[in-house]
């Protein structure tokens, strides 16, 4: 399958990359590892005129201590993310998350912030990001803005991000030892969640993400509500679904997916609280 | 677009259309036709190559994102005289193939894992090569012949 033609171009700072979408304008599309867009592109349900090639900003490429929070630049690529000793201290569930997205090949080339950029809700990133309470930093024509994740997901493949804005860095509080779980339900190791949870613990506090529980990644306040007012884990699982728009598919019903937030949640709060 | 990519350590510059895959550079304008096309999907890992070093999924790269990279393939895993990779080796003296389809893709992979863990357990080898698929359900012996190429 190849994709249908477009014009190609390669852009050396983030400056340049603004720049060449804001000349090129809507049918373009910014190029990361391209492990998202480039099979909707061989599929034909993307079809940009114009790509431009981010791959090559290698000083997007970081994860850095930054007081309270682990800064991680957009480009860094899933394998990095996987295998960050500093991650791996301080905010120990997006390693984890990252380890499980598609195969070491892909890990290779896929980027952060290209899969919360594709905001595909079935991803694994976006839901956990959102869980951690991360900002994400977005660069315009204009300088520089923050978006708090729960503000970043509008719709299917929908971000707040202007059409010429490029995310350059992911911010995520440290979890300062919270326990944590990351549940990822599927038929083959390499797929994408059926349903999938990521959740944190810590004192009072916590943060549920749910992975493929709508046409965003869902954060499950309901359920943290629930336990920082007193509920057991099964109760406060048990809301899990609340608020939640699943869709069928071959893999799963409404209700099997219902069902597996319920039960996935209550093992990530299980495992949270033990750890 | 010219682009110039070292293949197996030889410079190839070919003028290919932007949306050209890495894999269709590979085969159909460097002539290397080891590199196999299996579902082009990026799920089954036939397509596998190393990208500087590292193994990538050829049929999900475009070859100008490659332009003025290194990548080997499977040619160029056996040394000039025929000697062959201990990889492609104990793939060799463990039965680790059956059709052979995946083997290139397999063997690519399994250098990989090897490069960032030259010492795996069983389940890390299974668990390192979750991106490619053997239709004829060899994974067996090629679990097999990876460890026994990690311990060569």
């Amino acid at each position: 399958m190849i994709p249908a033609a477009f014009d190609y171009a390669r852009a050396e700072s983030a400056e340049e990359a603004i720049s060449l979408i804001g000349q090129h304008g809507d049918e373009s599309k910014f190029l990361a590892g391209g492990h998202s867009l480039l099979p909707l592109m061989k599929l034909r349900l993307a079809q940009p005129t114009v790509l431009i090639d981010i791959g090559r900003l290698t000083d997007l490429s970081y994860i850095r201590e930054d007081g309270d929070v682990i800064a991680i630049g957009a480009m860094t690529r899933h394998m990095d993310v996987e295998n960050s000793d500093l991650l791996a201290q301080h905010v120990p569930l997006l390693a984890h998350a990252a380890s499980h997205v598609g195969d070491p090949q892909v890990r290779h080339r896929g980027t952060i912030g290209g899969s919360i950029c594709h905001s595909d809700s079935a991803s694994d990133l976006p839901a956990t990001t959102l869980a951690l309470g991360a900002t994400y930093v977005a660069q315009g024509p204009n300088g520089t803005r923050e978006i708090a994740a729960g503000d970043f997901y509008q719709g299917f493949l929908t971000t707040a991000l202007a059409a010429d804005e490029l995310l350059t860095e992911i911010r995520v509080p440290k979890m300062n030892g919270a326990g944590w779980s990351f549940q990822k339900f599927n038929r083959r190791a390499q797929d994408w969640a059926i349903v999938g949870v990521a959740a944190w613990r810590r004192n009072g506090d916590s943060g549920i993400g749910l992975v493929n529980m709508g046409s965003v990644p869902i954060l499950a306040s309901g359920v943290s509500e629930a336990l920082s007012s007193g509920a057991s884990i099964e109760d406060a699982a048990a809301q899990a679904p609340e608020g939640c728009d699943p869709t069928a598919d071959l893999n799963a019903s409404i209700e099997y997916r219902e069902h597996l937030a319920r039960v996935l949640t209550r093992r990530a709060l299980e495992e949270a609280s033990s750890s | 677009m010219d682009v110039t990519i070292t293949i197996n350590g030889e410079e190839h510059t070919h003028d290919v259309e932007a949306r050209t895959l890495l894999v269709h550079y590979v085969r159909e304008h460097a002539g290397l036709t080891g590199t196999n096309i299996g579902c082009d999907t990026s799920s089954c890992g036939a397509c596998s190559l190393h990208l500087n070093g590292e193994a990538v999924k050829s049929c999900t790269v475009l070859a100008a994102q490659a332009d003025g990279q290194e990548i080997t393939t499977i040619e160029g895993m056996a040394d000039a005289d025929g000697t062959l990779h201990p990889m492609q080796q104990a793939f060799m003296e463990n039965h680790g193939l059956q059709c052979g389809y995946c083997t290139p893709g397999m063997v690519m992979a399994a250098t990989s894992l090897l490069e960032e863990n030259p010492n795996p357990t069983e389940q890390e080898v299974r668990i390192g090569l979750e991106g490619n698929l053997c239709r004829c359900t060899g994974y067996h012996n090629i679990v097999k012949s990876v460890l026994a190429a990690a311990s060569a």
